[in-house]
């Protein structure tokens, strides 16, 4: 068998097992949603009237926010899926199993690429329910059937670039506990950027912070795609923050498996 | 697949080292396994088994000498390496999460069977091993000696013509280890070498066709269990005796010997034999001494390991 062939079968028995766990062990799912679906309606109900009145909104200003908010919500979303990626992998790691995959004349990488691709479709799956319930409550998308392909194409690469990050900090997490807390500032993220509030309305410091960092593109490319707002240079910077993300975080990860200690 | 080369030798080992740090772990290690034989590695905890079972099995690297497992050098081809041999670890290697049949499936999967030979093989291991009737169970809720079939049964579906077993019994009670000795020799029996590390010198002496003796990291005896305890005195033959009289009586008469004034016995020194053992009956005969009972001594295991060491075999070391 080809080495091209061999991965590609050993990374689809891999996946196959990842999602065998994600069915065994539903709580890391819910994990996923529930903190998204919880910030949905917090920041919808309890905080959407004012926040939108400083939208603008005067008469509708929940109507308005919820189509404001929903875009940071889904990117949360990919956020907390990733944090449940490094917790699945920091498990993965102490399990003697990992040990005989090592002795086995099998693709090496593709007991992460099976995390990767299991963790893709558990961010997928959950950014389709978080969409759900924002539109069960009031979310009004404009988007075309082509902008809602390209939104997910777009969500779809943020996942994968965030994932492979997030495979390296749960390799590099000494214990279960680290690799839920390292991935923290991903959560973080989406509120010091443009998930909740437009960054104009920040000072300064945060603001300049705000408008740099990876997520800020990101939520103003599925927002122009999703609500037809303008998107600019945004899709092309969240492309190369992508790019640059998912290369880093599939070397460092690759190099910490290769690496890893065994028990 | 790789298939077999012609070699005799399963494993051959020279000059192998490895160190943490400072820490010596493996000091200049010579050994050889020749093929369809049972190896065992017999040593405390802390004497370095573990880790020359996971340079051999190409989970970590050596920081010296020359190895070939299978016939195949394992710096060079640790992937041909790999494709030849399973490994059964001290810790359980099977996944919690999937049942019997699915981790078993797993393994067939990895091993590029295809879906009907490897659904095949995977009934035929679950039966074999007494694992039919919890098959569709998640190996969370396997006991010890369950978990423990099981993942010989996932070493073994890739058919591996060497098996390294590290501690297999360590945990198990009594039944367990019976019912994995049993799989060992059937295993050995067709022909699969096998490689184990054990700090039980009962289950070495059992299983092994030959026994290295490991301790702090240096081979200190190999030969078979015969050859070992030949090594050493400390055969005996033990009488004892109904009252302090006999006792009294039987140590005048057979002299050096020594006693044991509260058991009531009495520890003649032999070499088993059946000339040596007529002549002390004779000199108990004339002398008119009751004896209770007699028993003959052969030095065991744990004789040989403690003359070796200078340690008892159950001196514990803190495991990491």
């Amino acid at each position: 068998m080809s080495t091209l062939s061999l991965a590609v079968t050993d990374s689809a028995t891999m996946l196959r097992r990842s999602l065998r766990h994600m069915q065994r062990y539903p709580s890391m799912t819910l994990l996923i949603l529930g903190m998204p679906v919880v910030f949905l309606l917090l920041f919808v109900y309890v905080f959407g009237g004012t926040l939108g009145a400083g939208l603008g909104g005067v008469t509708h200003s929940r109507a308005v926010y919820i189509n404001y908010v929903t875009p940071g919500i889904i990117l949360l979303t990919v956020a907390a899926a990733a944090q449940a990626t490094a917790i699945s992998v920091a498990m993965d790691m102490t399990e003697g199993i990992i040990a005989r995959f090592r002795t086995m004349a099998i693709a090496r990488s593709s007991v992460l690429t099976g995390h990767v691709l299991g963790s893709m479709i558990q961010s997928m799956l959950g950014v389709a329910v978080v969409i759900g319930i924002a539109v069960a409550i009031g979310f009004r998308p404009t988007a075309s059937l082509a902008e809602w392909i390209a939104a997910a194409g777009v969500l779809a690469m943020i996942s994968f670039a965030l994932i492979w990050l997030s495979v390296a900090l749960g390799l590099v997490s000494k214990s279960v506990e680290t690799a839920s807390n390292l991935p923290m500032f991903l959560l973080l993220l989406p509120f010091l950027g443009s998930g909740f509030v437009p960054t104009d309305s920040m000072p300064a410091g945060v603001r300049w912070f705000a408008e740099y960092q990876p997520f800020t593109p990101a939520t103003e490319t599925v927002r122009g795609l999703l609500l037809g707002t303008p998107i600019g240079h945004n899709a092309i910077i969240a492309v190369a923050w992508c790019a640059g993300i998912a290369l880093l975080g599939y070397l460092w990860a690759r190099r910490l498996y290769i690496r890893h200690p065994v028990r | 697949m790789t298939t077999m080369t012609a070699t005799r030798t399963a494993v051959s080992v020279t000059g192998l080292r490895k160190s943490y740090g400072d820490k010596v772990v493996l000091d200049d290690i010579d050994l050889t396994v020749a093929e369809g034989t049972i190896f065992a590695l017999l040593g405390p905890n802390g004497a370095g088994k573990t880790t020359m079972v996971h340079i051999l099995s190409t989970l970590i690297g050596a920081d010296g000498g020359e190895m070939s497992v299978a016939g195949h050098d394992l710096a060079a081809e640790p992937d041909a390496v790999r494709a030849a041999i399973g490994l059964t670890g001290q810790f359980s290697a099977v996944d919690n999460l999937l049942t019997g049949q699915e981790n078993l499936i797993l393994m067939a999967d990895l091993h590029h069977l295809g879906r009907a030979e490897g659904r095949r093989r995977a009934a035929g291991l679950l039966g074999r091993f007494g694992l039919a009737d919890v098959a569709k169970k998640p190996a969370a809720t396997y006991s010890g000696g369950m978990r423990r079939r099981l993942d010989l049964a996932m070493t073994l579906i890739g058919d591996p013509r060497l098996i390294f077993l590290d501690e297999p019994t360590t945990g198990l009670d009594p039944r367990a280890r019976r019912d994995v000795w049993q799989i060992i020799r059937g295993l050995a029996a067709d022909g699969v070498t096998i490689f184990l590390t054990t700090q039980y010198l009962d289950e070495a002496d059992h299983l092994a066709d030959r026994i290295a003796v490991l301790d702090h990291g240096r081979i200190v005896a190999e030969g078979t269990s015969g050859q070992l305890k030949s090594r050493i005195p400390g055969g005996h033959i033990q009488l004892q005796f109904a009252g302090p009289h006999d006792l009294e009586a039987a140590a005048e008469a057979l002299g050096a010997a020594s006693r044991d004034d509260e058991a009531l016995t009495l520890q003649v020194p032999s070499d088993g034999s059946l000339k040596s053992l007529r002549a002390l009956l004779d000199r108990l005969d004339y002398a008119a001494i009751e004896v209770g009972s007699l028993s003959i001594h052969t030095p065991d295991l744990d004789d040989v390991f403690f003359a070796l060491t200078g340690h008892p075999s159950t001196e514990k070391e803190a495991q990491p």
